[in-house]
């Protein structure tokens, strides 16, 4: 339940500080997300640049990148997901606690950018894993990194912990963990989860 | 540096005007691998690049004692380049081609002569599926080890895994119209 934004103002002026359970988790998560530290090609790149001096990515609270994935809050897909590093990817997501957010950053990491075409490379990790932010770029700008988690703060920010519109990690019927692709003869398998990838029906006339 | 020693040592070498390099048959591979390294000629300590190639089959004109031409059908074949370098005695490089055929792919490995080899003939047999016998630790390097086929092959099908593009042309316009034909996942 939200309050009211001029009763809380006029009550913070007496004194009374109000909120909800729900405004403070939101705030807290929102305010301190840990980033997973791993780049997997040229994105990491303008990772590291964001979370360096010039780009600060200190100021959103998300600085503390994480060596393990049990401390981590925020997964970056940085760079091209091979096919052979994709269950790696999806097992490091699974290993994560929850509350955990995925920004697929770059070409690559949204639809396999310039090596779509290749046999070796996965066209998206949001195939496999729940992604909440794509940005498109090649790389990316730091700046658009620090938009996509600016925008991540947002979404965070709009989380319900009840009612239908609960987050995923307080719903026993979604799953925690997404299934680690295996290798295949030719292909991993399976070569997408159906459950997470809903690709959009491509609508063209007689090509 | 005199090459005419590769050919004057080991007669079933070829020089290969076109490619600039030796045509050397599989059975004379590692002859002359050490001849380069041990001759005092050569020298070579160095083995910058071991390269596979996939050659399609074709069709060559060859010209007959009378002037005219026929067609002859050139089978298709894999073939390994090696490319060596003497750091010592600052020349090279001298390119070696070794051909095998593409049912049943063996080529000496040269990686007991050379150790810098070993990855790159990893790779080759990973891409290619060249088996170099005698090879210390012959296994994938960039594919996953359950991959079964040899995607730098020419005839290598890859599989079906990505939404088209938006404006397919060509080669692309034909597998988008049979990827279109198929329920969308």
């Amino acid at each position: 339940m939200a309050v009211d934004e001029g009763l809380k103002s006029e009550l913070q002026k007496a004194g009374v500080f109000l909120t909800t359970v729900e405004g403070v988790y939101n705030w807290g998560r929102r305010s301190s997300i840990w980033p997973l530290q791993f780049g997997l090609a040229c994105c990491a790149i303008e990772m590291i640049a964001t979370a360096c001096s010039r780009f600060d990515l200190a100021r959103f609270g998300a600085e503390v990148f994480r060596p393990s994935p049990r401390q981590a809050d925020l997964m970056i897909v940085a760079g091209t997901v091979t096919k052979k590093m994709a269950p790696q990817v999806v097992r490091l997501y699974n290993q994560m606690p929850e509350p955990k957010y995925v920004i697929a950053m770059g070409a690559c990491a949204i639809s396999g950018g310039p090596f779509k075409q290749g046999y070796n490379v996965l066209k998206g990790i949001d195939r496999f894993i729940p992604v909440d932010v794509h940005i498109p770029g090649c790389p990316p700008r730091p700046e658009a990194l620090l938009n996509a988690l600016m925008f991540l703060q947002r979404q965070i920010d709009q989380q319900h912990l009840t009612g239908s519109g609960k987050v995923r990690w307080y719903d026993d019927t979604e799953p925690s963990e997404f299934p680690i692709p295996q290798y295949g003869a030719k292909d991993l398998v399976p070569p997408f989860n159906r459950s997470v990838w809903h690709p959009e029906k491509i609508q063209r006339g007689a090509a | 540096m005199n090459t005419a020693i590769i050919t004057q040592n080991v007669p079933k070498v070829v020089w290969e005007e076109l490619s600039q390099s030796f045509v050397v048959p599989t059975s004379d591979l590692i002859e002359v691998v050490h001849l380069l390294k041990d001759h005092a000629e050569f020298e070579m300590d160095y083995v910058s690049n071991v390269a596979g190639v996939d050659w399609l089959a074709r069709k060559e004109k060859v010209k007959n004692a009378d002037g005219t031409e026929t067609e002859v059908e050139k089978p298709g074949y894999l073939e390994v380049v090696y490319h060596f370098y003497s750091m010592k005695r600052k020349h090279g490089p001298v390119a070696l081609r070794c051909r095998t055929n593409r049912e049943n792919p063996i080529v000496p490995s040269i990686t007991p002569v050379f150790r810098g080899a070993e990855f790159q003939e990893r790779e080759i047999y990973d891409l290619y599926g060249i088996q170099f016998s005698g090879h210390p630790d012959l296994r994938r390097i960039l594919m996953w080890d359950e991959f079964k086929d040899f995607p730098m092959r020419k005839d290598y099908k890859e599989p079906d895994d990505y939404e088209w593009e938006p404006t397919p042309h060509d080669e692309v316009l034909e597998k988008a119209q049979t990827h279109y034909a198929k329920p969308n996942p």
